[in-house]
């Protein structure tokens, strides 16, 4: 395979990858996140395969083989049992109304633009024009958990957020080196776990997984 | 002969945008019947619409002014011209010299606001009603369709939609995301423009929810008549504007006589699976709410930008 064509096939993985990102901020039905956050952790598995055979680093194929079993089997499977178990059918709440999400996500897009092109000069990577993406996935996460009341959807926009963390690294360094991969993805599966032992918590203490309830944990004055 | 032969292909084309509009929608009210297991009335019944509709006498409201009499002649002419500056079967168009994208774009805002101007000149409700909800789509669609048309301009270098075409079919095959970007948005904007399902219904006069159709609730004989064929131009001119952006393989270049069988052949079969992909669309998906609407076309918007903006920082 040329690499070219590898470059290629990684802009539209990129593109595909931004669009997910967006497509978290706009959908509305939880079940319909989990496969939207599935999806983006496919494209990021086949990114980073890619870019390890372009480059030749065999150690990203571990990544990606990791990336595929846990943020597309593993992650989404324990939050769908999550959800599940605490019965959440409700539409998700936003803090502000959809379209108003998109235009601020547009201008996250394009300040990312902004920020990385400096990096671009320099850089020779093949992937260097995906460095924007990857700092727009890493703040369209952020504005998912600003923007969400519930913990669920938050917890669902953080792990987008690492997502564009991974991305990045592959982006910008072909990859962090593979000690340091492990520990993110055992660190991120241990996170989960402890995310649902606190919904419960936080559900047992409050009837309820919205967020706002937390302000009452405050001393009386 | 190198003079007659741009203008023999321009009257050509308008003929094809006049005749082969009605078979169109036939040939989608056919496939929609064989899908919802009803009995079709074949795909030239709207033909036969149109010719009876013509021969009919016309019944005025007594409050109509010559607004509401003009309005169907503007309507169709504007739809007309538009269709002549679009390159259905060949890029060598005289007329395509006179309107970039742009002015294809203000055509279209023009048959619309005479639309809206004729719903509310009567001064019925539903008229009114449904000027002001026509008013919202466009108001919503025409920022995302020129985003989206943009985008296929920035990969062109132009905005003359028969330089568009060229270019696009002469370059080399390259995987480009703000193309596919901007299909899907035109796709979406598409299908609120030409008013199908799930922005409007074009099948029914009896829905509280309707658009176009409240608005030309009034019209009769030859106005509406020529009101109906040019809303079935419109969604043939949408398609073939689709086809033309981003599938123009086929498409005849310049002083080429010969191509133009093999466009004509092309066309019909790339029309043909448009068709399809409505009927599917249509049946696969109930209308929505007005008010998600603007959710609906707010991301068509979104993705027409993320088409402009992954041209930059892709490509």
């Amino acid at each position: 395979m040329n690499v070219n064509i590898a470059a290629q096939i990684n802009s539209v993985l990129a593109a595909l990858i931004l669009l997910t990102a967006f497509g978290l901020l706009v959908q509305r039905r939880i079940y319909g996140l989990l496969h939207i956050f599935a999806w983006q952790g496919l494209f990021l598995s086949i990114s980073t395969a890619i870019v390890g055979y372009t480059a030749g680093l065999h150690h990203l194929y571990i990544s990606a083989i990791l990336t595929l079993t846990l943020k597309v089997f593993a992650l989404p499977y324990i939050l769908y049992v999550l959800i599940h178990r605490l019965k959440i059918h409700k539409e998700v709440e936003d803090m502000v109304n959809i379209p108003t999400t998109m235009l601020i996500g547009i201008a996250l897009v394009i300040f990312s633009y902004h920020l990385t092109a400096p990096i671009r000069e320099l850089s020779t990577l093949v992937t260097r024009s995906t460095l924007a993406v990857a700092l727009a996935t890493v703040m369209l996460g952020l504005l998912m958990m600003i923007t969400r009341k519930k913990a669920v959807t938050q917890i669902i926009g953080f792990l987008a957020l690492e997502n564009g963390l991974f991305f990045a690294a592959t982006s910008a360094t072909y990859g962090m080196p593979l000690v340091v991969e492990l520990g993110v993805a055992l660190d991120i599966l241990i996170a989960a776990f402890i995310f649902g032992i606190f919904f419960f918590q936080i559900r047992t203490t409050f009837d309820s997984l919205d967020l706002k309830e937390m302000e009452k944990l405050k001393e009386e004055d | 002969m190198m003079k007659a032969y741009p203008l023999l292909i321009e009257g050509l084309q308008v003929i094809i945008v006049l005749l082969g509009a009605p078979l169109m929608v036939g040939w989608v009210r056919m496939l929609k019947c064989w899908l919802q297991g009803r009995q079709s009335a074949g795909p030239f019944q709207p033909y036969r619409d149109i010719s009876k509709l013509l021969i009919k006498d016309i019944v005025l409201a007594e409050n109509a002014s010559w607004i509401f009499r003009f309005a169907p002649y503007a309507v169709f002419g504007a739809t007309l011209m538009a269709g002549s500056i679009i390159p259905i079967i060949s890029v060598d168009l005289p007329l395509t010299a006179t309107a970039d994208i742009i002015a294809l774009v203000a055509l279209f805002a023009i048959a619309r606001f005479f639309t809206a101007l004729a719903g509310m000149d009567i001064g019925t409700a539903f008229g009114g009603m449904g000027s002001s909800r026509e008013m919202m789509v466009a108001s919503l669609a025409e920022p995302a369709m020129l985003m989206s048309v943009f985008t296929v301009s920035l990969v062109s270098h132009s905005t003359s939609l028969s330089h568009m075409a060229h270019t696009v079919m002469e370059g080399t095959l390259m995987l480009r995301p703000s193309l596919a970007f901007a299909l899907m948005a035109f796709v979406l904007i598409a299908i609120a423009e030409t008013g199908r399902i799930p922005v409007d219904n074009p099948a029914t006069h009896l829905e509280l929810t309707m658009i176009h159709e409240a608005m030309v609730l009034e019209y009769s004989g030859r106005h509406l008549a020529l009101i109906e064929w040019a809303g079935m131009m419109k969604l043939f001119l949408f398609s073939s504007l689709g086809i033309a952006l981003f599938f123009p393989w086929g498409i005849a270049v310049a002083d080429e006589a010969m191509m133009l069988p093999v466009a004509l052949i092309a066309l019909v079969a790339k029309l043909a699976l448009v068709g399809l992909l409505i009927v599917l669309i249509e049946t696969r998906l109930a209308k929505m709410r007005i008010f998600r609407v603007t959710e609906f076309l707010g991301s068509a918007f979104l993705l027409a930008t993320l088409g402009m903006l992954s041209y930059f920082m892709l490509e």
